[in-house]
């Protein structure tokens, strides 16, 4: 087997100028390739002297023997993953990844991106789906071959309908020959992105590692385009771990260039914009509107020049909820004469309803004759096998484009649209909508107090009061949803900044809400040092993998999480029960299977052992505020901390 | 685990109950306020409207006031086929359901907002401007 004696050469500050100055980058110094080896000596090569096989490869000699002769391929995936301006790869370690993982550590020096100790993948994935939501740009995911990637799995899902973007990336060893027998065979798969193609936008499986360089520049380039999505990269053993070949040909990293998000079609927009402005009662109906803060103060624009209200249906931050048109809640579908639904995931559940009965009866939400726009991404991309994209909805006017992007000019031709003799008329509904929110606040306070106020288990309404008093005047971002405590804090609380919500888990897989939040607050920990992270954390969805809690503590992210601890899968008593109910059969064994009880599990306890400041259980209204102080006292010395509060089941 | 139970049911309870504040007064059998509370949490109740029955998420308030009066609730219970199951005589007696209806009554009137300084501090919220 003919051999080439020398160095690769490869100077990782020119890979990084190259990328980042240049653009198209990144050379190294061209050698002759080796001539193919013999069938005889591709031998069988036992882990981990992988060595030998390497050089057979590369046509590389190893230094030294049992070392390789040059820089491994993964140093050049980590200079890929840097010119993506990649903060973060969240991993569970794993013997597929291996060369990654070292070059991350030793040739990247562990920043930039830094590897996150994860102790599951399906946290993994959704800590970058967190991330991705405070931050903008995606962060990746290191999974294991197979089995990790199994794990992966339902994270991944929620990502995708929750059109979060994420670098999913997996190990594997596609080559029978040079693979070991048992567990590392039984972990490689043919192909690997087959398992999660339904829900990611792109995958591929590089063959070289000019290839990985395209591959990935243009996966990132994918998730970032709207809808944005995860995507999957798969990282061939061979790659990571071989010195790098000796082509002739320099390796390079291509320039990125993010797609614009795509802006309505004129016509429609006008359209669109002449519907609204004639109407006499329009709606806006918006979920994942606002991608960046300008997309609220966007929205905010649209909505002052209808004085149309605006439905928030809590997919992002995407209106400041003390606005006097917004509205929380669909009451006003039943009275619009126009509805305006921005990036909906579910129209026809906006303006159907479907009770969960024996019947199942359906009927529609809306008054005969109401015209329905949609602007939205959901249209110009969509999937067959598993159904986020929800019933179809006729509309009038199908815009597909990025919300964000074509409201300003919706706006502009709203301003346009709306006669003179009309103006009063619009300028009215909007001194209605303001005259009538100091009246719908003391409903809502009123509320408030008669939610059980003073019950123990604590209430929903004096949970988040309680919570809201001692965050009000820090510079607070609530890291989950607020759905368990019936959304109290976004009627008690002033959400006014886009940052200060990151939406929900979008496929609704449970275990997504505490690796998520850590994952945000990794990110709000880079923007902002001073930001409070509040994570109001089901009890249910952090016993799917309470890991995550270490994960924050070892990477001394503080961060504050308030159980929401009503000691059950709560919904799923409910399900249970009214399946008792329609059979006419015992309710009262409802519990079974669907309580986390006897014994009661001690968070408090779990996160001390996790690393955390550990408080609670708290059951007492009277005493929540006090515990609350302390623990916030000690996220701002540093520390991650877990309040377990005991609560109502809403 | 993953289909949410719809809050289709707000809308269709506050329907039927909300204008019947009027006949909650209406002669009622007397019944037990102690054993209605165990049967409350017994039989499910709790579930969507909360263990004082203050409404939630799930299921409207239906204590402080009590919205229906005897004769309605009764028959709102047993035939209900909305996104509130029905409780037939099978799974819920009528003495047991007097029972609750008792315990329904006997809630006490939650406090005014204002004399809670939590809440009472919370009147104006200022309209702050999208940044």
């Amino acid at each position: 087997m003919a051999r080439k004696n020398a160095s690769t050469g490869v100077d990782r500050r020119k890979f990084l100028a190259g990328a980042a100055v240049a653009g198209a980058a990144t050379a190294i110094p061209a050698v002759k390739r080796a001539k193919a080896a013999d069938a005889d000596t591709a031998a069988f090569v036992k882990r981990p002297s992988t060595a030998a096989a390497q050089a057979e490869m590369s046509g590389n000699v190893p230094a030294s023997p049992g070392t390789l002769s040059g820089p491994p391929g993964s140093d050049f995936m980590v200079d890929v993953l840097r010119s993506l301006d990649v903060d973060f790869v969240f991993s569970n370690p794993a013997s597929s990844c291996r060369g990654i993982h070292e070059s991350i550590v030793n040739y990247g020096g562990n920043k930039k991106p830094e590897f996150i100790t994860c102790m599951h993948e399906e946290s993994a994935v959704a800590m970058t789906h967190g991330y991705y939501k405070v931050a903008g740009k995606p962060a990746a995911a290191l999974c294991h071959g197979t089995v990790g990637l199994q794990h992966a799995a339902m994270a991944v899902y929620n990502a995708w309908c929750d059109r979060a973007a994420s670098i999913v990336m997996v190990g594997n060893r596609a080559d029978a020959a040079t693979r070991e027998p048992g567990v590392p065979t039984i972990h490689a798969v043919q192909d690997p992105g087959s398992l999660i193609r339904d829900f990611t936008k792109w995958d591929d499986n590089p063959q070289s590692l000019q290839h990985f360089g395209e591959s990935m520049v243009r996966a990132y380039k994918i998730a970032m385009t709207p809808p944005h999505e995860p995507i999957l990269m798969v990282l061939e053993e061979k790659l990571q771990e071989s010195a790098m070949a000796k082509g002739e040909k320099p390796l390079t990293i291509p320039k990125l260039n993010l797609v614009a998000p795509p802006a309505g079609d004129p016509n429609a927009v006008r359209e669109a914009a002449r519907l609204l402005a004639m109407a006499d009662n329009p709606v806006i109906v918006a979920d994942r509107v606002a991608r960046t803060p300008a997309g609220v103060k966007h929205l905010v624009d649209l909505a002052e020049a209808l004085n149309a209200p605006v439905i928030d249906q809590l997919g992002r931050m995407n209106m400041p909820n003390n606005h006097h048109l917004y509205q929380l809640g669909g009451a006003l579908i039943a009275q619009a004469d126009v509805i305006l639904g921005l990036e909906l995931t579910d129209f026809w559940g906006t303006v159907n309803e479907m009770d969960d009965s024996a019947a199942g009866e359906q009927k529609l939400r809306i008054k005969p004759g109401t015209k329905l726009i949609s602007i939205g991404v959901g249209d110009l991309y969509i999937r067959a096998n598993y159904q986020d994209f929800e019933r179809y909805q006729s509309v009038d006017v199908s815009i597909g484009a990025d919300a964000e992007a074509t409201l300003p000019m919706l706006t502009e031709y709203v301003k346009q649209a709306i006669p003179a003799e009309r103006r009063a008329m619009v300028a009215a509904r909007g001194e209605k909508a303001r005259k009538g929110q100091a009246a719908a606040r003391e409903r809502m306070l009123q509320a408030a107090a008669a939610n059980a106020w003073d019950a123990s288990p604590i209430s929903s309404s004096r949970f988040s009061a309680e919570l809201w008093q001692q965050i009000k005047n820090q510079n607070w971002v609530l890291v989950s949803r607020d759905s368990s405590p019936s959304n109290w804090p976004h009627r008690l609380w002033n959400f006014d900044q886009h940052h200060q919500f990151i939406g929900g888990p979008g496929g609704a897989g449970i275990g997504y809400g505490l690796p998520a939040a850590v994952g945000a607050s990794f990110a709000h920990h880079a923007a902002d040092s001073s930001r409070l992270c509040v994570n109001i954390q089901n009890d249910g969805d952090s016993m799917y993998a309470p890991g995550a809690l270490w994960t924050a503590a070892h990477h001394k992210i503080p961060m504050l999480t308030v159980m929401w601890n009503n000691r059950a899968y709560h919904q799923e008593i409910m399900h249970l029960q009214r399946m008792a109910n329609w059979r006419q059969r015992d309710v009262t064994t409802a519990h079974v299977g669907t309580t986390i009880r006897e014994p009661f599990v001690n968070y408090a306890k779990l996160a001390e052992a996790l690393g955390h400041v550990g408080i609670g259980p708290v059951t007492d209204p009277k005493e929540l505020g006090a515990a609350l102080k302390r623990g916030i006292e000690a996220v701002k010395m540093g520390e991650p901390v877990l309040i377990d509060v005991v609560t109502q089941p809403r | 685990m993953r289909m949410p139970i719809s809050a289709a049911a707000l809308i269709i309870a506050g329907l039927m109950f909300g204008s019947s504040a009027a006949f909650a007064a209406q002669a009622a059998p007397q019944g037990d306020a102690v054993k209605g509370k165990a049967n409350f949490e017994r039989v499910g109740c709790y579930q969507c409207h909360g263990h004082q029955g203050q409404g939630g998420r799930e299921g409207p308030r239906i204590a402080d006031p009590v919205p229906l009066a005897w004769p309605a609730l009764q028959a709102w219970v047993r035939t209900t086929s909305g996104d509130m199951p029905p409780y037939t005589p099978k799974v819920l007696s009528d003495a047991e359901l007097i029972d609750i209806y008792a315990y329904l009554q006997s809630v006490p009137k939650a406090p005014d907002f204002k004399s809670i300084p939590l809440l009472s501090q919370q009147i104006t919220a200022a309209n702050v401007p999208a940044r």
